[in-house]
């Protein structure tokens, strides 16, 4: 088992790259799912323990043309209080409003939430919808390397992701959606606070006329990865959202999802929530309008 | 042995270095490094509360935070919070309105409810309810406490009231 052997704190990102640049790293934010992980001896540390959250240049949201970008550092409850998102896509603030309690939402990062690639990652749901692309940056041969990747590839498996050793994850950004987007985030567990999800269903699309078109459904707690539901959004493309066509959103739901029975719900469970949650959102998604 | 660092940072008002392992955690610094054992470990894990202490005045569980990200930070833990060497508002409103039985979990609860009201001097008694979502107490029933909550922050408002 490795040891740590040295702490870093930078303050810029280029200084972050490049002390991660041999893959040596253990890189923390918030540190709240790090050091339970720690704890438990789920993960061990790197010869390097690097904290980002000096990083200011890695925090905030900011307006880009027709994109948002919301940095890597941003706290959830920054997240909860921002204006532009509250204007513009307000389904992540109010995902961000259901996540955890107050204190975590303070600590907890857009990118540590991302990167700790829980299947049950609540504020990966609405970027889903958002067809939202991760920012990666390593040190290449004395120079910045980015890149890009859709957030839907981005996972690999529970705690698994393509960020490379040697990367760090800047930021994530998503097209502004037009003024017809709605969308809903729901999430199920025994109480409102705290709890890890033990489902989560996100649906949107541009709504006109009772009609649901560029339909986007994803789904947490129900697979290895945070999912989108291919056809689920097959389901109710371009179909005016009454009841028969809710039901068949539910069964394709239901279909699509593959859970698995742990101390929160069984696979059944959880697949009943499913159907149940996607009826429930798809109704309130299509009169938010209203 | 975990690599030390030494670290610097303002503990409730006054300058501190210590040196500490860099995996251990906040709440364990300030316990059983530093000696402050008002702030309490309960689940160590970031659901009860107990810990709460506030980093820069946003309300943090210590249990999930790293000590070396104190540094250079102000912090400030229930030893700190104080009005002319005596309980402040909020500290009385709990034992006035009886918002104290066993009281595990009071110091995260007091350290909470000064960021709350801090933030937001006029809460509905949802919001207030809200803001305590990540405390737990299992002995008032939260009524008292939330009571308490809303009676310091209609005096600070200069409402005294009850």
């Amino acid at each position: 088992m490795a040891q740590i052997e040295a702490y870093a704190a930078p303050s810029s990102i280029e200084e972050a790259a490049k002390l991660a640049a041999d893959g040596n790293a253990t890189v923390f934010a918030g540190g709240t799912d790090l050091m339970l992980q720690a704890k438990s001896g789920a993960k061990t540390f790197s010869p390097l323990l690097m904290n980002l959250r000096r990083v200011e240049e890695m925090r905030g949201v900011t307006e880009d043309h027709d994109f948002v970008r919301i940095g890597g550092l941003t706290t959830v409850t920054d997240v909860l209080r921002d204006p532009l998102l509250r204007d513009s896509v307000p389904v992540l603030c109010d995902t961000a409003d259901k996540f955890a309690s107050g204190q975590i939402r303070n600590s907890a990062t857009i990118g540590g939430n991302i990167c700790n690639a829980s299947p049950a990652g609540d504020m990966i749901i609405p970027l889903l919808l958002l067809d939202a692309e991760v920012e990666l940056l390593s040190w290449v041969d004395d120079e910045a390397n980015w890149r890009l990747i859709p957030l839907q590839n981005f996972f690999k498996g529970p705690g698994q992701t393509k960020k490379r050793a040697n990367e760090i994850l800047t930021g994530v950004k998503f097209k502004i959606p037009s003024s017809e987007f709605v969308a809903g985030f729901v999430k199920f567990g025994t109480r409102p606070s705290l709890d890890i999800s033990v489902v989560s269903v996100g649906i949107a699309g541009r709504l006109s006329a009772g009609t649901l078109t560029d339909a986007r459904v994803a789904f947490g707690a129900v697979a290895p990865i945070p999912m989108r539901g291919r056809e689920t959004e097959a389901a109710i493309e371009g179909m005016t959202i009454d009841e028969a066509t809710i039901a068949t959103a539910c069964v394709k739901a239901a279909d699509e999802v593959s859970p698995i029975d742990d101390v929160r719900a069984s696979a059944w469970y959880r697949r009943e929530l499913i159907k149940t949650l996607t009826g429930r959102l798809l109704r309130h998604v299509v009169h938010s309008g209203d | 042995m975990s690599f030390t660092q030494e670290i610097s940072f303002t503990l409730n008002g006054k300058q501190t270095t210590v040196s500490i392992p860099a995996d251990m955690d906040t709440l364990t610094m300030l316990r059983d490094v530093l000696q402050l054992t008002g702030t309490k470990l309960g689940c160590g894990e970031g659901e009860c509360g107990a810990c709460t202490i506030l980093v820069d005045d946003v309300a943090t569980n210590s249990c999930l935070m790293f000590a070396v990200d104190c540094d250079g930070r102000h912090i400030q833990t229930i030893e700190g919070v104080q009005s002319e060497g005596g309980l402040d508002l909020l500290q009385r409103e709990f034992v006035e309105k009886g918002a104290v039985q066993c009281g595990f979990c009071t110091p995260g609860l007091v350290m909470q409810g000064t960021a709350m009201l801090r933030e937001n001097p006029n809460m509905s008694e949802v919001e207030i309810k809200r803001g305590l979502e990540g405390n737990l107490c299992r002995c008032t029933g939260y009524k008292k406490v939330i009571d308490a909550t809303a009676s310091a922050m209609a005096k600070s408002r200069g409402e005294g009231q009850g």
